[in-house]
């Protein structure tokens, strides 16, 4: 079965006659489940998962006489793609190794189902605070609660995921294998906890895990591959990015603005990457020049200087160029400073008991006011680097639909400009774009985001955008204005300044006055004498909110992950209950319900 | 002269609104004036209004602007042009007490940019109000006795009152007459309270406006009285002018001069300036009667399908000036007596200190282009706020874009100058003769009509000027010259000796040969052209001037005399 890759949704002809005969045979239910299979299925082929993803054979459990192994069920919970990817990685490895394997996303997993399992593994990242990753939240809430299932004779093995800058790291990962256990589980192997640049750590282990389960030689037939029909195929990934044309850079923050942001579009001519409203466009960082300097200045070593990493020996200048963090420091680079410099602070803070303390001296001392404050003598480059963390893709929210900007994509960046220690510093990739010119280029890749999809063409949405946050919405309305859809939609926008900070003014007036947005509600923090911001505007439109809730509207959050997502989650369990004079708790059961029925769908940051 | 003649009616006020202009229909459905304003201050998505309601806004003395140099950029941003208000005080005579003064200066530093504009006609401008700082500075304006009611818009606008400095008495009683003129002559306006005052909307009977009806005059309509010698009004520049005639110290009536006007568009020849055509005399009381009168036929005569044709300049050269002086006299109930003799010497300001028969003094300050900022290096601004800290008397705006701060007791008079000595107001004006009698219009950066800059182009063309006048010996003549940003006139130019009107940025119309007071309307030498035309033109002339003017012969005069202000 060969796969015939052609631009756009077309379908050949033959694959259009095997859908429409699979199609009729389904019940409503089961057409629902191929959907999300297959949506799932397409973003898993097109996010993380390596460079190449030619022809990632898909597993239909096919009726064996006799399983002479145990089962594995691979298990992700996911907010940003990487556990998602890593669980698919996993999958295909077990299959590759003949072992029967289930994958689902938590999000979509009853607690209750574990005890039907044999052997799972369970990859599992950590968002917001040390939260579970907000779309298998009901998973995580039922698992920790009294109706948890007894899980006496299923093995287990848990792969955290998480990033070593925040206070609670892996906490999702670490709480999940200790009530595995709690619940009567075995444990196959010990937790890993990968940080964002251990990817490869995690890979390894489960690969080993697998090695294991798989000792019995396999009997099971080799299984049937489907040709995925129409799945876009993503030629670029993180490792080999598509060198995008920049076709316009402009800051759209207004003069006098207190912060800057800028609309950037790229050309994808040529790339064959396609992407849905929603989704998030990866940019692979480069420190600038000055920055590698500074730090190497700082470190007291040249750039010729030669350092060993596992793959051999590199020039140092180069590495820091395109290899590592060297702005925001980690406590793993606090500790291993502490010892190379022997100095009492350093030890101090690298304590383990001093979490929070160490994260906070952290948020006011990078790399290159460390290495000034504490030199180390006679330093040499590999054992420096091997504190620094690998440098990683920023993603950013596609504010456009691909149809109606004819292919290309478009961004909305906050250009990140701080002081510290009285130098100005920037952001990586929103610094180095603040700079670029149209016609240069970016090195870009695609992470689809399933669980921020616009609804049904009639079906009334919500979408709450603070700051950038406004960004896929932006996307929204111009696919939902291109199809001409029905359904009503209101945009709650919040920023600081209405004259400077309104992102994209005139475009959703346009919107408005052709009817494309229904309503639109714009906020701003620092114009009146007391502040206000979206969730205040939640509140005062309890009444109209829950109108909209009630007619099955879907509600999107998207900005600041850590202040302003949670305050809105709050408001709005406050506004359900003023509006329908439920109690908290009711109010509580009726959002979550929302997010069960993916009808509260969250993209922040 | 009793039987009307027949005359065409068929655009004015008789025929029903689907056969004149959108504007007529606009006024007619916008419940006077009221429209949806109410509705549009609260939007929270945009902070301008419909363009139907800017339209509305212009009655109450608010133009909606946006800052174009910024409008392109934000354009490209994606963001809505920087929307703002310019709001114009409605001050009859241009005559305002210290404590209004005070007001005006706080708002102004608080809701309008700190900056203040002094205008032409004699009121003061308020720029860079947001939508959502109007109420606070209308309301503001009232506690102190004024307002913005008609200051624009289809109705009488600011009546216009010479300043005259010596003749204090006759100045006080013509300035009476402008503010009870301006308060007959303006709409009720009840719209007005209940947007910005907030007052409740009462119950009507009978009609709301009983001259103006629902769809007001057809165009603007300017009143102005003015006191020989001088011309400073500019009264054939109004579209009805009165002309004091004094006998042994005494005002007894008044030369009615009517259909003065500025405005033109370029290349459409059925638009042109026109001199005020002089119709009679009238006895001092009778002129509440003249003004209903001769208002009312422009109300109902005046063309409302093509508002390029409203102003009553058109409507008297289409009905013919006889038609219309006779429909005048049969509606005031009296016949016009035979215009007395008046001359006029100059339409400028004498700057400096002066003495009215009463013995008060008078100074007479010069703000180029009226313009005054918060803060400024020339401390003009915040000078005159601290005279009006202490000043007894009144400021009387002057028409020419100046300010005389008034009637100072002999008393106060040391206090006073030397409060200006401490802020620079009284270092005597240096400059030239044509510097003190140079005005320009504001244009760039809030006029939305503005084509080229004006306000913002005046001090370098007087930079380029002053060498050639020198050159040439002239620095100490008078001349008067004039700049506005586009063909409306706003600084009634083409009664200026030189006149440069907007075509394009950096491209003006010049124009020659207008009368010293105003008396003649320049010609057209020069389109469409650059700075380096305008001087190269304007030297060669001074130089002629300078060689072959006869004793004290007015550049305008000399020009037109000797054939240089052939049309180009
Ligand atoms: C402030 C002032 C010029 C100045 O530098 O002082 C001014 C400024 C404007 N004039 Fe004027 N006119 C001003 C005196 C005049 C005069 C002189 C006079 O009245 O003695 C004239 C010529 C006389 C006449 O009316 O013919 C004048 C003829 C116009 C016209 C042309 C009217 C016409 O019949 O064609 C317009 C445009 C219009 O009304 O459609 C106009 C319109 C405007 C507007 C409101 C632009 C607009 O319509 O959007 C300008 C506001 C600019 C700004 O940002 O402030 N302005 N305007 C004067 C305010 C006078 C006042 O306090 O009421
Ligand atoms: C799914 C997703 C969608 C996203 N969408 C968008 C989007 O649409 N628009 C957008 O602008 N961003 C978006 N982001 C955020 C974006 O990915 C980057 O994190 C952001 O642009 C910063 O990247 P950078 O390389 O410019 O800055 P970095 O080099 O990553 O610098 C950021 C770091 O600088 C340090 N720092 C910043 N400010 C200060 C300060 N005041 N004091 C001390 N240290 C400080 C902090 O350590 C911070 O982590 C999104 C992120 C995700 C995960
Ligand atoms: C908004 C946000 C909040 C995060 N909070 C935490 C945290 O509290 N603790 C942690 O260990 N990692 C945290 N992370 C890091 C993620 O766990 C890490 O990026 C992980 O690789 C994401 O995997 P996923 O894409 O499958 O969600 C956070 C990431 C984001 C974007
Ligand atoms: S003359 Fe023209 S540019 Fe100048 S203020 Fe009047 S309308 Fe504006």
């Amino acid at each position: 079965m060969t796969t015939t890759s052609f631009p756009g949704p077309g379908l050949s002809e033959e694959q259009w006659a095997r859908l429409k005969a699979l199609a009729i045979s389904l019940s409503p239910e089961q057409s629902n489940w191929i959907g999300g299979y297959f949506t799932g299925y397409a973003d898993a082929a097109r996010g993380l998962v390596g460079a190449m993803v030619a022809e990632p054979p898909v597993s239909v459990p096919v009726p064996m006489e006799a399983a002479a192994q145990r089962s594995l069920t691979v298990l992700y919970a996911s907010e940003t793609g990487t556990a998602m990817g890593l669980a698919e990685e996993a999958r295909q490895h077990a299959a590759g190794k003949g072992l029967t394997v289930k994958l689902h996303d938590l999000a979509d997993y009853k607690p209750a189902a574990l005890k039907d399992e044999q052997d799972v593994l369970l990859i599992a990242s950590t968002h917001g605070e040390g939260e579970p990753p907000q779309p298998a939240l009901d998973f995580f809430e039922t698992l920790g609660g009294r109706k948890a299932p007894r899980l006496q004779g299923v093995r287990f093995a848990v792969l955290a995921l998480g990033d070593s800058t925040y206070e609670f790291y892996c906490q999702t990962g670490r709480t999940l294998d200790s009530r595995l256990a709690e619940l009567g589980g075995e444990r196959l192997k010990p937790r890993i906890d990968c940080d964002v640049d251990q990817i490869g750590e995690g890979r390894r282990w489960f690969a080993a895990l697998i090695e294991g389960l798989a000792d019995t030689p396999a009997q099971a037939p080799a299984t049937v591959s489907l040709a995925p029909v129409g799945a876009p195929v993503q030629t670029h990934g993180e490792n080999n990015p598509f060198h995008a044309e920049i076709l316009e850079n402009i800051a759209i923050t207004g003069r006098g603005s207190s912060k800057q942001t800028r609309h950037v579009e790229l050309s994808l001519e040529g790339s064959g990457l396609t992407y849905m409203p929603g989704d998030a466009l990866g940019i692979v960082p480069r420190n600038s020049a000055r920055r590698v300097e500074e730090v190497l200045a700082a470190a007291g070593l040249a750039a010729s200087a030669r350092a060993t990493l596992d793959d051999g020996e590199h020039e140092l200048g180069a590495l820091l160029e395109t290899g590592f963090e060297i702005a925001a420091a980690t406590p793993r680079f606090l500790d291993h400073w502490a010892s190379l410099s022997d100095a009492a602070a350093l030890r101090e803070l690298a304590q383990p008991d001093r979490a929070s303390g160490r994260n906070e001296w952290l948020r006011s001392h990078h790399v290159v006011d460390i290495l000034r404050l504490f030199p180390v003598k006679g330093l040499d480059a590999t054992r420096f680097i091997a504190g620094l963390r690998r440098l990683q893709p920023r993603f950013y929210s596609i504010a456009s639909s691909q149809e109606a900007q004819g292919g290309d994509v478009h961004l909305t960046v906050s250009t990140v400009r701080y002081e510290l220690h009285g130098t100005q510093r920037e952001g990586v990739v929103s610094g180095a774009l603040a700079g670029l010119a149209e016609g240069e280029t970016l090195p870009v890749f695609m992470r689809a985001n399933p669980h921020f999809r616009l609804p049904a063409d009639d079906v009334p949405m919500v979408m709450i955008g603070a700051g950038t946050g406004i960004a896929p919405y932006r996307g929204f309305v111009q696919e939902r204005a291109l199809r001409g859809a029905a359904g009503r939609s209101w945009l709650i926008f919040g920023d600081r300044n209405f004259r400077s900070d309104f992102l994209y003014q005139a475009e959703w007036q346009a919107h408005q006055k052709a009817g494309a947005l229904s309503l639109i509600d714009a906020v701003f923090s620092r114009d009146g004498a007391q502040k206000s911001y979206v969730q205040d505007r939640l509140r005062e439109r309890a009444a109209e909110l829950y109108a909209w809730l009630e007619e099955g509207a879907h509600l999107y959050v998207c900005g600041d992950a850590a202040g302003m997502a949670p305050d809105v989650h709050q408001a709005l369990i406050e506004a359900v209950a003023a509006a329908s004079g439920r109690d908290d708790e009711a109010a509580k059961d009726y959002v979550r319900a929302l997010q069960r029925d993916g009808r509260y769908q969250r993209d922040v940051y | 002269m009793d039987k009307a003649l027949p005359t065409d009616r068929s655009a004015d006020l008789s025929q029903p609104l689907d056969r004149l202009g959108p504007d007529e229909t606009l006024k007619h459905e916008s419940d006077q004036l009221r429209g949806t304003i109410l509705q549009n201050l609260a939007d929270g998505v945009t902070w301008s209004v419909s363009q139907s309601n800017a339209k509305l806004l212009k009655f109450q003395g608010i133009y909606q602007q946006d800052d174009r140099d910024v409008r392109e950029e934000r354009r490209r941003q994606k963001l809505e042009p920087a929307y703002q208000f310019m709001a114009r005080v409605r001050l009859p005579g241009g005559v305002c007490t210290p404590a209004q003064w005070l007001r005006i200066d706080s708002l102004a530093r608080r809701y309008g940019g700190d900056t203040l504009r002094l205008t032409t006609r004699q009121t003061f401008q308020f720029h860079w109000l947001l939508r959502h700082g109007l109420r606070p500075v209308l309301q503001g304006l009232h506690e102190v006795g004024l307002d913005t009611v008609a200051a624009c818009g289809d109705d009488s606008r600011g009546v216009m009152c010479a300043v005259n400095p010596e003749l204090s008495a006759l100045h006080a009683e013509l300035a009476a007459l402008a503010q009870a003129s301006s308060d007959r002559a303006i709409p009720r306006m009840r719209a007005y309270r209940e947007i910005w005052y907030g007052e409740a909307r009462q119950p009507q009977k009978g009609p709301e406006e009983p001259f103006y009806g629902t769809t007001y005059m057809p165009r603007k309509f300017k009143i102005g009285f003015v006191l020989p010698p001088s011309n400073d009004i500019d009264v054939y520049a109004q579209d009805l002018g009165y002309i004091a005639i004094v006998e042994n110290g005494e005002i007894i009536g008044f030369n009615v001069a009517i259909g003065g006007g500025m405005g033109r568009t370029d290349r459409v020849s059925t638009t042109y300036p026109r001199l005020a055509s002089v119709i009679g005399y009238i006895p001092k009381d009778r002129f509440f009667l003249t003004t209903e009168a001769v208002m009312s036929v422009q109300r109902d005569y005046g063309n409302r399908a093509d508002r390029t044709r409203a102003r009553f300049k058109y409507t008297i050269d289409d009905k013919g000036l006889g038609w219309v002086a006779d429909e005048i006299a049969r509606r005031q109930g009296f016949a016009f007596e035979p215009a007395r003799p008046v001359s006029f010497t100059g339409n400028g300001d004498t700057l400096g200190w002066s003495k009215g028969e009463d013995g008060r003094h008078h100074f007479t300050l010069y703000i180029r282009s009226g313009r005054l900022n918060a803060g400024s290096r020339d401390g003009l601004m915040d000078g005159l706020r601290a005279v009006a800290e202490v000043h007894k008397g009144s400021f009387r705006l002057t028409p020419n874009q100046n300010l005389i701060i008034a009637d100072i007791t002999p008393r106060e008079r040391g206090r006073i100058s030397e409060l200006m000595a401490a802020h620079g107001l009284d270092s005597t004006f240096s400059g030239s003769a044509l510097r003190q009698h140079a005005m320009s219009c504001v244009a760039f950066p809030t006029c939305g009509l503005a084509m080229a800059e004006s306000e913002r182009y005046l001090p370098d063309l007087l930079e380029r000027l002053e060498p050639l006048l020198e050159k040439h010996g002239l620095t100490d003549t008078p001349i008067t010259l004039r700049l506005s940003g586009c063909p409306n006139g706003c600084s009634r130019p083409y009664i200026a000796e030189i006149a440069l009107t907007g075509r394009a940025p950096g491209k003006y119309n010049l124009y020659i040969g207008g009368g010293f007071h105003g008396e003649r309307l320049g010609t057209l030498v020069k389109e469409n052209v650059g700075e380096a035309q305008i001087l190269g033109h304007l030297d060669t002339l001074f130089g002629r001037y300078a060689a072959e003017r006869s004793p004290d012969e007015h550049f305008g005069d000399f020009c037109t005399r000797i054939g240089a202000a052939e049309a180009a």
